[in-house]
């Protein structure tokens, strides 16, 4: 198992009607661990790149494995955050029931939830440190302990590769930091692809970054070349990197 | 008072009104944190295809709405998500089809359709026995589904992306939960009728989710105050003469307008915020 590419994305071409999303588009993760940041803006095709990966969307051309896998035989091995904004927050639900909804495909059809389960569910909101606030009903948390909560969910499954979808937009500073902490935590455990429109989400614990805005430019590093990023962003772009011990964009050519 | 519960059609209405708030109760919460009104709205109104089927073959309408409200059901779950125009436009076509086959039908029925108005409008005072072991049944069944999938639906309802990477097969679970609206609704038919039936699928579930933030005790609740309320509008539509149907409705929606105006009184003063457990 362990010798198999974790993401293995060949010539991958996604249409929606004329309009071309991504465009061949290649990616090869075959360490176990370590976190990619894939950067990119609004409508470059980053939750797509996720739905690629999650068996929700079928590519028109390319081939796309996990594992070794196609995404939907490999669902028990991914991990899935999303947006956590796109929520009814008002839903009768505690973090305790949302947490055990991770563990439905091991649970089974027509039985209740059981010991193991349980015992995963609570492993999971441990890791994220909110255990505490298990009976809470889910809108009674702020943004960050929901998506703190989303991913308990996803863990609960014990993912080998975890996907996240903006994990960090509408975090202040300190709460993303902490979410970043967390990553580097559990990156050693399993595979992280984490997108995102914010560039000081190119953080310490990132490992390799990616661009994507229809295509990805992935060099297998942690440096992102200048036309690279301009490139994805179609205009000049300086980082003002914050005290981060590395260089995170190259130099300029001249 | 008590003298009325001697008649037999004052007990079966009471029957009648306690297994359509069961029925109600529990899956009109579904209806309500899934956001599905409007499907279901369509699927009790396509229904009445069903009701015409009935008259037309000469056989009990209820016989006819229940294969006709699940075929709808059906129909209308698979085409609204892999159709091209939006979903509610497919639903406003097929909630009139169905209406317009069921006129049609009622139309070529020979003869004069009797009691027609109390499917679109509902009369619990004449619900007839044989329709009370139909309602029992559906009852039985619609629990017994819930209690099966309980975590299924809950994770379909608050999360449907999710459910599918995790494997399920979340567009037949949204079917069987479409199926089991449609089953509630017939059991809601002679309750309310076709016309009414969405109210007794969102009033009381709505009213529930005031008091609180649990799913099977939202259920609870709402069973309760459907039925509690069903009950009293009957009171009130024997004793001033009035289309019962349309009082149990009047009566839900002025107790859902009370609530909400003194809860919401009480929670700008401070009292019961966050009260909901």
């Amino acid at each position: 198992m362990t010798e198999k590419k974790v993401i293995e994305m060949k010539d991958v071409w996604v249409r929606y009607g004329n309009q071309i999303i991504l465009e061949a588009v290649n990616l090869d993760l075959d360490k176990p661990g370590g976190l990619l940041g894939i950067i990119g803006p609004n409508g470059g095709g980053k939750t797509t790149f996720l739905k690629i990966l999650l068996g929700l969307l079928e590519p028109y051309r390319g081939s796309v494995k996990l594992f070794g896998k196609t995404p939907e035989k490999s669902r028990d091995l991914v991990g899935y955050v999303p947006q956590y904004k796109g929520f009814d927050y008002d839903f009768p639900i505690s973090v305790w029931e949302v947490v055990l909804t991770g563990r439905l495909s091991h649970a089974g059809f027509l039985k209740r939830y059981g010991q193991e389960d349980k015992g995963a569910a609570l492993k999971a909101l441990e890791t994220v440190e909110m255990l505490e606030f298990k009976d809470r009903q889910i809108g009674q948390l702020s943004g960050g302990q929901r998506q703190r909560v989303l991913i308990a969910r996803a863990l609960a499954s014990h993912p080998k590769l975890l996907l996240l979808d903006e994990p960090d937009s509408g975090l202040d500073p300190h709460m993303q930091d902490e979410l970043y902490r967390l990553l580097g935590r559990l990156k050693k455990d399993m595979a992280i692809v984490m997108v995102t429109h914010d560039l000081s989400a190119v953080s310490v614990y990132v490992d390799k970054i990616a661009c994507l805005n229809r295509k990805l430019h992935y060099h297998n590093s942690k440096e992102i070349p200048v036309e690279d990023l301009e490139a994805t962003y179609q205009c000049p772009v300086e980082l003002i990197a914050h005290g981060i011990p590395h260089r995170v964009l190259g130099r300029h050519k001249n | 008072m008590f003298e009325l519960l001697q008649y037999s059609f004052i007990q079966n209405a009471l029957a009648a009104s306690v297994l359509a708030s069961i029925a109600c109760g529990i899956i009109g919460v579904y209806v309500v944190v899934k956001k599905i009104v409007f499907i279901s709205g369509g699927i009790a109104h396509a229904s009445f295809g069903g009701i015409g089927l009935g008259y037309y073959l000469g056989i009990n309408p209820m016989y006819g709405v229940l294969p006709f409200s699940l075929l709808s059901a059906l129909v209308m779950g698979t085409v609204s998500k892999k159709s091209k125009i939006p979903e509610d436009s497919v639903i406003g076509i097929l909630w009139s089809f169905g209406m317009a086959i069921g006129i049609i039908l009622v139309n070529l029925t020979p003869g004069y359709a009797s009691d027609l108005m109390t499917y679109l409008f509902g009369n619990i005072l004449t619900v007839p026995r044989l329709d009370l072991y139909l309602m029992l049944g559906l009852d039985i069944i619609i629990l017994g589904t819930v209690c099966l999938f309980y975590k299924e639906f809950l994770a379909l309802c608050f999360d449907e992306e999710f459910t599918t990477v995790q494997g399920l097969p979340t567009q037949k679970l949204y079917l069987l939960l479409l199926c089991i609206i449609a089953l509630t609704i017939v059991v809601l038919i002679k309750v309310v009728g076709i016309i009414l039936v969405i109210a007794l699928l969102t009033i009381p579930a709505t009213l529930s989710r005031q008091f609180t933030h649990n799913l099977k005790k939202m259920m609870l609740i709402s069973t309760l105050f459907g039925g509690l309320i069903s009950i009293a509008g009957i009171g009130l539509s024997y004793a001033f003469d009035l289309p019962s149907g349309a009082t149990i409705i009047l009566v839900l929606s002025l107790v859902y307008g009370l609530v909400s105006f003194v809860k919401g009184r009480l929670d700008s003063r401070g009292f019961g915020s966050g009260s909901r457990a």
